[in-house]
């Protein structure tokens, strides 16, 4: 019998698997579970969106595209970072990766060294660190706190700034907490990076999910997008999830490196999407705000209910997630979780899930419908009132 | 449109505390729109989504295309108003196109529509001529998949 633990690399093998794992297996094991628990979007993919997909398929556009993406797509991105932030990449300065993850992934790896420490803004998407210690670098977590909504402040920056501060993770519009970084937050980010070389990845996946204002990003403070890596996709803004289509913006030099991973591992993103994905980004504005809207009224109604049955929230802007403390239960983040859907049949997501920061925090998605949201949330005050 | 009509539209059922905090609106300010829009007739009435098919088994639904002959002065709303008045009725539009009127018709089933078409409406003073459509089955009404949607994700994704 072959011992294959001992033939894992040791990374891999030391990667833990993700929190959530776990719990998705037992909200799985039992039947009528309502869940507030995915972070993907409830809607159909547009119509259009598809259709232009049959049509590529119809038509024959069953190849490799260029590595980087088609340059159709390349330059509806550009055009569309243009617009949105008003900052310039020439359509080069694109890559069209398999989703953000891969964006993230292909950024992480072409930047950091063994011994590079990453700054790594908690609690916040899963992927992150695993990654940063695939690469031998060194993830440490910048814990944001719930008195200051979830954003990363000056202070806890500086403080975690070493000789050897590689890269900054940015991740905002947040999963899991909803928080946003406003221009004057991002500014006060800059000041702190202004004169050192440390870069940034700013994972703006959420960007169309803003709430109340325009998505800010860091790469229209000064002359941040000279040390940024850009990463946003179609998944969240179009409900293209299953289409696994993302980029990457970055200054050149970045692009070359970051191009060469991603022409050995994924050769070219999937063509059927990215047809698609050029029919989202130049016929979808009207879709996407629909689709906002209606996050919007949910997220109101949300955190309204949430704070009345008393899980006190403070207003996410962004993504389409709720954060409430549950401390006053007493219960931990997994006890409360564990408990609620083996009590009540309801899956939520443990804060810790997203770091330690996240203790004593659930995870609430509002990408289902309010009727679906409005049932799960009577359970969650039934269960709050028996604790 | 106005959002709370529109949320109205798609809910109306939602209570003014939840239409409130959806629509970033104060109750009172609520309350008091909604009194305005039936005062003035914006809101005609709140009616529930209903799937016939699992209603009603044997309820039976025809579009009807009625060509008219408009009358002087009254144009086409003497007959349209004559037609929306019978039992049964449960739509009446006037249309561009190849035919005048667009009559939705339910009842019990076919005998009664087809009576209903032969000795009520091809009768009228003004109508020329009349087309029965059937309908056969439902999928989308007002914005709502009549079949149940699955809910295809995980139950729990980070």
């Amino acid at each position: 019998m072959m011992d294959y633990d001992k033939l894992i690399s040791k990374k891999c093998f030391e990667m833990k698997p993700s929190g959530i794992r776990r719990f998705f297996d037992m909200a799985n094991a039992r039947e009528g579970v309502i869940s507030l628990g995915v972070g993907e979007p409830d809607f159909q993919t547009p119509w259009n969106v598809r259709q232009a997909a049959i049509s590529s398929l119809e038509r024959g556009k069953t190849k490799y595209t260029a590595n980087s993406g088609m340059a159709e797509l390349k330059t509806a991105i550009a055009d569309k970072i243009q617009k949105d932030l008003g900052v310039t990449y020439d359509p080069s300065q694109v890559i069209v990766t398999v989703g953000g993850s891969e964006g993230i992934d292909i950024a992480i790896r072409s930047i950091v060294d063994p011994g590079d420490e990453v700054l790594v803004v908690e609690p916040c998407f899963v992927c992150y660190s695993p990654i940063v210690s695939l690469s031998g670098g060194v993830p440490v977590p910048l814990e944001t706190k719930a008195e200051n909504d979830f954003k990363l402040t000056a202070d806890l920056l500086r403080e975690k700034i070493t000789d050897r501060t590689k890269m900054l993770i940015l991740p905002f519009p947040n999963n899991p907490t909803g928080a946003v970084m406003d221009r004057k937050d991002l500014e006060e980010i800059a000041a702190v990076l202004e004169g050192t070389d440390i870069l940034v990845l700013s994972d703006e996946i959420y960007s169309a999910l803003t709430y109340g204002g325009e998505h800010t990003s860091i790469i229209q403070i000064g002359d941040m997008a000279e040390r940024t890596i850009l990463v946003n996709g179609f998944s969240k803004a179009y409900s293209m999830t299953g289409w696994r289509l993302g980029y990457v913006a970055a200054p050149a030099p970045l692009i070359k490196q970051m191009l060469k991973i991603h022409q050995y591992a994924i050769m070219c993103s999937p063509t059927v999407s990215q047809y698609a994905a050029v029919e989202a980004i130049t016929a979808c504005d009207k879709d996407v705000e629909k689709m906002r809207t209606e996050y919007d009224q949910r997220r109101r109604w949300l955190v309204k209910a949430l704070n009345g049955i008393g899980l006190d929230c403070f207003e996410p802007r962004g993504a389409f997630y709720v954060f409430p403390s549950i401390k006053r239960t007493g219960l931990s983040s997994e006890e409360f979780c564990e408990r609620l859907l083996n009590e009540y049949d309801v899956a939520v997501v443990p804060g810790n899930a997203f770091g330690d920061s996240g203790e004593g925090f659930i995870r609430i998605s509002y990408a289902y419908s309010l009727k679906h949201i409005m049932t799960a949330v009577e359970r969650i005050n039934d269960f709050i009132t028996h604790i | 449109m106005d959002q709370l009509l529109t949320l109205l539209k798609e809910n109306a059922r939602l209570s003014v505390s939840e239409l409130a905090a959806m629509a970033a609106m104060s109750e009172e300010d609520v309350k008091s729109k909604i009194a305005a829009y039936e005062k003035d007739g914006t809101i005609r009435g709140y009616q529930a989504l209903i799937n016939e098919e699992l209603a009603d088994k044997n309820a039976v639904t025809a579009f009807i295309e009625v060509k008219v002959t408009p009358k002087a002065e009254r144009g086409f709303d003497e007959l349209a108003n004559t037609i929306m008045g019978f039992d049964g009725v449960e739509s009446v539009y006037l249309m561009s196109g190849s035919f005048d009127l667009a009559v939705t018709l339910s009842g019990t089933d076919y005998k009664e529509i087809a009576l209903f078409v032969a000795r009520r409406l091809s009768t009228l003073d003004g109508v020329v001529s009349t087309s029965t459509h059937f309908l056969l089955k439902k999928y989308k009404d007002r914005g709502v998949y009549m079949d149940t949607e699955i809910d295809e994700r995980g139950l729990i994704a980070p």
